[in-house]
């Protein structure tokens, strides 16, 4: 059996008094795209962070192989683990260009590597380039979103984790920018999805999970879902 | 079409084009005040020997809270180890001035890192509040340890600005080399504005949490922005121990904590020049409105507060509005 690229058992995390996430255990196999699925308050983002440790909690992370449990946000980071948080958490002062020149600060200053990342960001979103020296805080929903995942990408992450990418984006955006993650996924980058109402993201993940009350109640393929019609009925339509 | 060298570096110059005006009348604004603080008198010798000695505190202080977007409300205790460090240094152990200068800056540091640990765990006003305390138990020390401070007495004596056999020996010889200080203080501030550690201090400024998802390791990088505004406060501490020959706690009370901030948002938070702006500014202020007499105070608090409303900003964000970097 292959080594999993990200493997959490029992992890957990509180705010205060407040069990948001109950012992889980989740994977995401190398050049997989999974997606985590719930409603409000389920636990979804709450899971994101306790992998990064931006919500520590107990529980074991694996990755690649690699128990990274007691790591700082920082070392996962450097390790491959990227965060795209809710709310896009962009530099909003700052322009496009330093954005991604700051996603690519692990890259240690290598002029060479942060320019050969920031091309590629390009490819796949060529509307950044237009807008390199415009602030950040200037940019559409769309355009912010697409360069939260810049600099992510800017980054080289080996695991990309999303928190709703497509939360308050016009549908047709919201589109664009999945199908952009199904291309990194089918070039080989790892992806954990977490969306609340989303038959894209569906259609693009190869497994889902179904959190509940910061449990995971569900986990089946993707293409199964259909087949569990209250599943089905709450998030395919 | 850009190298792609040029795409990875925050490039501030590659899309404007046309003189930077605003550069060049801050420039010809420097040039005027150090050489009018040369042919001026004792007085303005003072003045302006002080707004340079702020604007190197301020400086230092702009890295912390400007740049890191961090509160600290006690860096006027780095500046009272920086200024009785040097007094007890050179006065009572005949250590050259510039040796001792170095020597309480690295001291200062250490301290910085010491209490800095524990304290920047905290946050907002909770910061605020533990840095204020950090100030406040120095100039308790200052007060109280009278064998080694003399207390309100103060501590006089201490050698001008100097090492071997060349002192500056006159006010104006000692201006000098506090704007020799404050040049090579700015420079190395504005360099660390541009670096890798820069960017991702602003980077912390903007959102810890982003920051750290990208790898920047937050907790260090605001330590080492603290450790460095100590420094830049204790040097300041040390130049005006060694500029006016006397210090006592007053020196480095609350009010150099209001003063400085008053300079900081009034020049220009987050900006190189905006702390040199401030300190000129707010320094010149009370002598140019000593004609208003009895009412001096009101008129300078009066200009203090329109200048807060109309330029948010502080001055630097209104020379920007006033002449902005054109784009290319």
């Amino acid at each position: 059996m292959t080594t999993p690229l990200l493997e959490i058992r029992d992890l957990s995390a509180r705010y205060g008094h407040v069990h948001a996430l109950k012992p889980t255990s989740i994977t995401v196999a190398e050049g997989e795209l999974v997606t985590v699925l719930g409603p409000n308050g389920a636990g979804k983002s709450t899971l994101l962070r306790a992998v990064t440790r931006l919500t520590p909690g107990p529980g074991t992370i694996l990755f690649q192989g690699q128990d990274v449990s007691a790591l700082p946000t920082h070392r996962l980071s450097e390790l491959g683990i990227i965060m795209v948080q809710e709310g896009r958490g962009l530099f909003s002062e700052m322009t496009v260009r330093e954005n991604l020149i700051l996603g690519g600060y692990n890259a240690g200053g290598d002029a060479g590597e942060l320019s050969a990342r920031m091309e590629r960001v390009f490819t796949l979103f060529p509307r950044l380039k237009e807008r390199l020296d415009q602030t950040a805080s200037l940019m559409s929903g769309g355009e912010q979103q697409m360069l939260a995942i810049g600099r992510a990408l800017m980054a080289g992450p080996k695991l990309l984790m999303l928190d709703e990418p497509s939360l308050g984006l016009a549908p047709r955006v919201a589109a664009e920018i999945l199908e952009t993650l199904g291309e990194l996924n089918r070039e080989g980058l790892g992806i954990l999805l977490v969306e609340q109402k989303a038959p894209l993201a569906l259609r693009l993940a190869q497994r889902v999970y179904v959190l509940s009350l910061g449990r995971v109640v569900a986990e089946l393929p993707s293409h199964e879902i259909k087949s569990h019609h209250d599943l089905a009925r709450y998030y395919l339509h | 079409m850009k190298s792609s060298l040029t795409m990875t570096l925050p490039d501030t110059t590659s899309t404007r084009s046309g003189l930077p005006w605003r550069q060049i009348l801050l420039g010809v604004l420097a040039v005027a005040i150090v050489v009018y603080s040369f042919t001026a008198n004792g007085y303005v010798v003072t003045v302006i020997g002080f707004a340079a000695i702020y604007a190197l505190f301020c400086t230092g202080l702009n890295f912390f809270m400007g740049f890191t977007g961090q509160a600290s409300f006690g860096q006027n205790a780095f500046a009272a180890l920086g200024g009785y460090g040097s007094a007890i240094l050179t006065a009572d152990y005949s250590v050259e001035p510039a040796v001792a200068l170095v020597l309480t800056m690295g001291f200062s540091g250490l301290v910085a890192l010491i209490v800095g640990y524990p304290t920047l765990r905290l946050r907002g006003h909770y910061l605020a509040m533990a840095t204020f305390a950090l100030g406040l138990i120095t100039y308790e020390i200052s007060i109280n340890w009278t064998d080694l401070t003399q207390g309100y007495m103060g501590y006089s004596g201490i050698p001008p600005l100097g090492i071997g056999p060349y002192y500056a020996d006159s006010p104006k010889a000692q201006l000098a080399v506090i704007f020799v200080l404050l040049a090579l203080g700015v420079i190395a501030a504005a360099r660390l504005k541009n670096s890798r550690f820069g960017r991702a201090c602003r980077a912390i400024a903007g959102s810890e949490l982003a920051a750290g998802a990208l790898g920047i390791p937050v907790a260090r990088y605001k330590l080492i922005s603290f450790v460095i505004a100590a420094v830049y406060a204790s040097a300041a501490g040390s130049l005006f121990a060694h500029f006016v020959g006397f210090i006592s706690p007053e020196v480095f009370g609350t009010a150099m904590v209001v003063q400085s901030f008053t300079m900081l948002y009034l020049g220009g938070i987050g900006t190189i020049a905006g702390p040199l702006i401030g300190a000129v500014v707010v320094s010149m202020l009370p002598e140019v409105m000593r004609g208003l007499k009895d009412f001096q105070t009101v008129g300078y608090l009066l200009l203090l507060l329109a200048i807060l409303i109309y330029a948010p900003r502080g001055l630097h964000g209104l020379l920007e509005r006033i002449l902005p970097d054109r784009e290319g």
